[in-house]
């Protein structure tokens, strides 16, 4: 069991390691430098992809698949648009309403595969086809507005910190100890590990696992609150690379697809690790309209290796098991 | 029945018998078409019944490629970039200037499809990566190569003729494109009813670790599935350029949804080792039709879009329920 947590926490050590490297580069090769502005769009970027991966960390690791991450990012995104202005007291009303949106989707998702018994791809892709639907049909074309004052406070920097630094900080040390330490934490591990014996040892694996997909429609929710932070607006389409990205993303962080490995905190650097690549061949001098091949082939790359590393292979039979 | 369905029971791969679900789908297609006729007596002609026949082929011959990589227990999300990518290199091909080049447009766009294919394939087969996530990977990377070779316009080039004939082109007064579909469905019940990859298939999805066991090229049956699934789905972008007479960014995009609903519609289980073609058949022919009557009710794709979502859902939902009693 040592083991295994000491794999855990080197997988994200390794993470951390190749973050810290890939920021060095990408400072190195960056026109203005390392200044409070350059610290503030790289985060911003990043915690904009590591909450939309968060949402995909809480399904995966109960061995689900959640392919209508985009979808909810796009359709919080619409629904902010509308009601995210005005007075304080609305703002805080629309920010509510719009996690409640997308707590409602997570939710969804969960009904589908665990009352109606549909399997997590197929169920997240039909629900998330209604999303994206029903985002379009709110709002055909983009526009909309954003309370200024709180972009402002949500995408700056406090003293040279960077807001957006502190708020995946803070939802990292919310998460990480209940994860570990609570009985619903534990209970999401144990059904990613074995369903089975997480139904033997009475875990209520139903009630838990529609939690853990409401969780996810959370934490997408946020992730579309966060663009409409920084676009300003509403756009029904923005919502289609999220998905793939925080499936690679959670890979990456050492995220195991087939459930009960991983961490919030790995999500969350698997996300910033694929920004800062994003950025380093921004900057790399690559032709602009190369680079979507390229971000394409990172994520295949990434997804392809993680898949490998995680498997540990003792004969060719257990590959069918 | 239920027994029957369950998957550990036998596979479900007879087309002798008209099961309930086709049977349901084809009394569906039915309503569909008198509600619409009764909306806008137009429907009822033999012109907008062919022509609808016409677009089914197209969903009917992506249904063909998705309904095999389902029938695996997998499936293929790089249906639409596969759909854009072959159409733009048929299109490109076809208008260069040189003859040699123009008609290698249709085997260069095909073999595109396969290349594709098989590249899915090798990711699921041999790296063990779950098929959506890698599908969807590929997906992206070809988004990418039509981004750079388009440069975001629109592309040049012109339709092939042969590609033309197929999508538009009639004989003894049915459309060419249902003729190729007739003579494509009709190849694959053969080859999953009589032959011993067709066994394959369907043994794999009801238990590869079985199939393994029993000495069964597992890797490469899963490769070819997908490449075969490639070339579908190639064959289709192929007929699309020529319905429309050219190839556009995003012009597969649409075809995601409404190619899964055809297959899950038509009773192949999502799970995979079960279902027919047949059920595939009547499935693609509904979806058009549905789609077409949402057209004339001048509904926006939006609600197009949540109304496939949907059906896929709901069909998911009770093919469960079934399950259960």
């Amino acid at each position: 069991m040592k083991a295994v947590a000491n794999l855990r926490l080197s997988r994200t050590a390794i993470a951390a390691v190749l973050l810290a490297i890939l920021f060095a580069l990408f400072i190195s090769i960056h026109p203005r430098g390392l200044s409070v502005y350059v610290l503030t769009i790289w985060a911003n970027q990043g915690t904009l992809l590591a909450l939309a991966a968060i949402a995909q960390f809480f399904v995966v690791l109960v061995r689900g698949i959640d392919l209508s991450v985009g979808p909810v990012v796009a359709l919080t995104n619409v629904v902010a648009s509308y009601v995210v202005s005005g007075s304080p007291l609305h703002v805080a009303a629309g920010v509510a309403l719009a996690l409640m949106v997308g707590v409602a989707c997570g939710l969804a998702n969960g009904a589908a595969v665990v009352v109606a018994g549909v399997p997590p791809i197929v169920a997240t892709l039909a629900l998330g086809s209604i999303y994206s639907g029903l985002a379009l049909l709110l709002r055909p074309t983009p526009g909309g507005e954003i309370s200024d004052g709180l972009s402002d406070a949500l995408t700056y920097d406090v003293h040279g910190v960077p807001a957006s630094l502190i708020i995946i900080a803070v939802a990292l040390i919310l998460l990480t100890t209940p994860l570990r330490r609570t009985r619903f934490g534990m209970s999401l591990y144990a059904i990613g590990s074995s369903r089975e014996a997480a139904l033997m040892s009475g875990i209520r694996v139903r009630a838990v696992t529609l939690s853990a997909y409401g969780l996810g429609g959370f934490f997408a929710a946020l992730a579309g609150l966060y663009v409409s932070m920084i676009t300003l607006t509403g756009d029904p389409n923005v919502g289609p690379p999220y998905t793939l990205n925080s499936i690679a993303a959670v890979v990456i962080g050492g995220v195991a697809l087939s459930g009960g490995v991983g961490s919030p905190l790995g999500a969350a650097l698997g996300a910033f690790i694929l920004k800062t690549i994003s950025g380093l061949m921004f900057f790399s001098g690559l032709p602009p309209l190369a680079q979507p091949f390229f971000e394409g082939a990172i994520l295949a790359i990434a997804i392809a290796l993680g898949a490998f590393g995680m498997l540990r292979v003792r004969s060719r039979l257990e590959r069918f098991a | 029945m239920s027994a029957i369905l369950s998957r550990s029971g036998s596979p479900r791969r007879g087309e002798g018998t008209i099961d309930r679900s086709v049977f349901l789908v084809i009394l569906a297609c039915v309503a569909v078409t008198i509600g619409a006729g009764i909306m806008s007596p137009g429907v009822l002609s033999l012109g907008y019944l062919l022509q609808q026949l016409q677009i089914a082929s197209i969903v009917g011959l992506l249904a063909t490629g998705a309904m095999l990589v389902i029938l695996l227990g997998q499936i293929d999300l790089s249906v639409p970039l596969t759909i854009t990518s072959t159409a733009i290199l048929a299109t490109s091909l076809a208008g260069a200037s040189s003859e040699a080049l123009a008609g290698l447009a249709i085997p260069a766009a095909l073999l595109g499809g396969i290349v594709i294919g098989a590249v899915n394939g090798l990711g699921v087969a041999i790296f063990r990566i779950p098929a959506m996530v890698w599908t969807l990977a590929v997906n992206a990377m070809l988004l990418g190569m039509t981004v750079f070779y388009t440069g975001g316009f629109k592309p040049h080039g012109a339709p092939p003729t042969l590609a033309v004939f197929l999508a538009h082109g009639r004989t003894f007064g049915l459309p060419n494109a249902f003729l190729l579909w007739l003579a494509i469905g009709a190849g694959t019940i053969f080859m999953l009813r009589r032959t011993v990859f067709g066994t394959y298939i369907y043994a794999l999805g009801q238990s590869p670790r079985a199939l393994f066991l029993a000495g069964a090229p597992v890797d490469r049956v899963i490769v070819c599935v997908f490449a075969f699934a490639g070339f579908m789905s190639s064959l289709g972008g192929l007929l699309l350029v020529g319905y429309a007479n050219q190839a556009y960014q995003g012009m597969g995009d649409s075809y995601l949804m409404p190619v899964i609903a055809a297959v899950v519609l038509g009773g192949t289980s999502i799970l995979g080792g079960s279902g027919s073609y047949s059920g595939t058949f009547v499935g693609a022919i509904f979806i058009t039709l549905l789609s077409s009557v949402l057209s004339l009710m001048q509904v926006q794709d939006a609600v197009r879009q949540i109304v496939f979502g949907a059906i896929i859902l709901v069909m998911l939902a009770i093919h469960r329920t079934k399950l259960s009693t």
